[in-house]
């Protein structure tokens, strides 16, 4: 009969590696596999949508910056966290986010609430200079995001690699009546890959991000990500215990 | 006698021999550390039974402990133990021993709660709370703001008025300052002259002659500045006109200026250029009635409430 010898694992290297890649996909299996299986995994909200182009650069340089070194996007559910920062992050707040921003450090504050929290107007100075409006802040400066022209020839390029991984931008018209009823005319042609530049300027039009509608900066973008932030999800309409359901 | 040190005393080897006499020691653990281990197993099958733990086809192994909580109809409700059916008890919890506070607050008119003492020390704490949260960012923590960018909330100069149903609206409804610039319809002259005629005002270094030429231009039709900051030039709070008789400056560090001819570049620039800032977001709905309620009785008592 064959009998086991753990010296068979020790001296053959590629019993080894197989073995070593069965014992982590066990691990695999167990830890991921059910969040695929398990019905109340992600939580049936409405409002969640996919970035608008301008806030998909924003998005873009906050990674950019490596802003997500010192701020999460993921406010557990604590009452310490709930009270300082609002209510908890759902796991369909993040369904379109490639890849999420959630992170496991906080030297700066978690900013999973921050859209609407702020003026625009500050968001510009405190990205500028951080210490001007919270003395005690750590923070770097940023003062090139305002002088940077935004870089947006690529955004329908950006857009398609998102589309590719599930995001629902839309790059023909059937996609774009699908977003139509999905998400309503206005955001399905912000969500409408031919009119991604277009859109984005508009936005910048519109919003005024930086103080200035006339010329399209990095901070108009980093803005418009930041003002959006945790604010597609209207709580007031969901019942607490629902949620509480979903787990 | 190498060869006798090289031999094992205690333990034995593993039995492996690497170049003909590389061998290894075979050292059992500790025994404490053995039964740290097996409590550890005894510890993680209790877990398994009493919380959530492995899945199972769609769902997963709920365990046995639960947690009762309140629903928005008022009725208990039991649902297995979770970390959010955990905060939302806690949170009930610590609302009911809010209530009694927030139900006084809620009931009583803003001149019955600044002179109730105890209210009052509940006001200073969860109100603090609160502006550091909400407010601090930009009004700082002490409420002192910024000048150049942020009102000062301890001083008894209101832009939007500093009675508490004004305090109220701003909380509530957040502000948007607006003033139109005045490059395109005034010379630089007659701006220079209105800059003098606003330093006069406030007390600082002016020129006089060019001062009373400014004075007329602000009542004129063509300047018009009366229409918004008043005949008397002490502003309008229902339109968030500033007022230009004290000397207490936001947008323009007046004060801070070494000299009349900085002074006056400072006032030409918000003139000339007008203003399209002070934007305060609206806190309905971020908020609670009640805890709006409570920061603005905490404003109102920093310093200078009307």
């Amino acid at each position: 009969m064959f009998k086991f010898k753990h010296e068979a694992l020790e001296t053959n290297t590629g019993l080894l590696l197989v073995a070593t890649m069965m014992a982590i996909s066990i691990g695999g299996l167990v830890e991921i596999a059910p969040l695929f299986l398990i019905e109340d995994t992600m939580e049936k909200v409405e409002g969640v949508r996919p970035y608008t182009p301008l806030e998909q650069m924003g998005r873009d340089i906050y990674i950019r910056e490596g802003c997500y070194t010192c701020h999460s996007q993921m406010v557990r559910p604590f009452r310490d966290e709930q009270l300082r920062y609002g209510h908890y992050s759902l796991a369909a707040e993040s369904k379109y986010d490639h890849p999420f921003q959630w992170g496991s450090k906080r030297t700066g504050p978690d900013l999973a609430r921050l859209g609407g929290k702020y003026s625009n107007e500050w968001h510009v100075q405190h990205l500028i200079a951080p210490r001007s409006v919270v003395p005690e802040s750590v923070m770097p400066n940023y003062p090139w995001l305002l002088e940077t022209r935004l870089n947006y020839a690529d955004i329908g390029a950006r857009m398609r690699t998102l589309r590719t991984v599930g995001v629902p931008y839309s790059a023909n018209q059937e996609e774009y009546e699908r977003n139509v009823k999905d998400f309503g005319v206005e955001l399905a042609a912000q969500f409408h890959i031919p009119n991604a530049r277009e859109s984005l300027v508009a936005q910048v039009r519109a919003g005024n991000y930086d103080g200035d509608p006339t010329s399209v900066s990095e901070m108009d973008a980093l803005v418009a990500y930041l003002q959006v932030l945790g604010t597609m999800v209207d709580f007031s309409k969901i019942k607490p215990e629902e949620l509480v359901k979903f787990r | 006698m190498a060869d006798e040190k090289a031999k094992p005393q205690g333990p034995q080897t593993t039995g492996h021999v690497w170049d003909g006499d590389l061998q290894e020691y075979n050292n059992p653990l500790p025994q404490w550390w053995i039964y740290g281990f097996y409590v550890t197993i005894v510890f993680a099958l209790v877990y398994w039974v009493v919380y959530p733990s492995w899945p199972v086809g769609d769902g997963f192994l709920k365990g046995i402990n639960s947690i009762t909580y309140t629903n928005a109809e008022g009725q208990e409700e039991r649902w297995h133990w979770n970390t959010r059916a955990k905060l939302l008890r806690e949170t009930q919890e610590a609302a009911l021993q809010q209530k009694p506070w927030f139900e006084r607050i809620a009931n009583l008119p803003y001149e019955q709660i600044a002179q109730d003492v105890d209210l009052m020390g509940f006001v200073r704490s969860a109100g603090r709370a609160l502006f550091t949260d909400n407010c601090a960012g930009c009004h700082q923590v002490g409420g002192g703001g910024k000048i150049g960018h942020y009102p000062n909330l301890t001083d008894d100069n209101w832009i939007y008025g500093g009675t508490f149903d004004k305090i109220r609206e701003t909380i509530v409804q957040g502000r948007h300052g607006y003033m139109p610039p005045f490059a395109e319809s005034l010379s630089r002259g007659e701006i220079d002259a209105l800059a003098h005629y606003v330093l006069s005002l406030a007390g600082e270094p002016h020129d006089a002659p060019q001062a009373a030429q400014g004075k007329e231009l602000f009542h004129s039709h063509a300047g018009a500045c009366y229409y918004c900051h008043g005949d008397d030039a002490k502003g309008r709070p229902d339109l968030g006109s500033a007022n230009l008789t004290d000397r207490i400056w936001l947008w323009a560090d007046v004060p801070g200026a070494p000299d009349v001819s900085s002074k006056v570049a400072l006032v030409r620039q918000v003139i000339a250029g007008g203003l399209n800032r002070g934007n305060m977001p609206a806190w309905e709905g971020r908020l609670t009635e009640e805890q709006i309620k409570v920061l603005t009785v905490y404003v109102h008592q920093l310093g200078g409430g009307q």
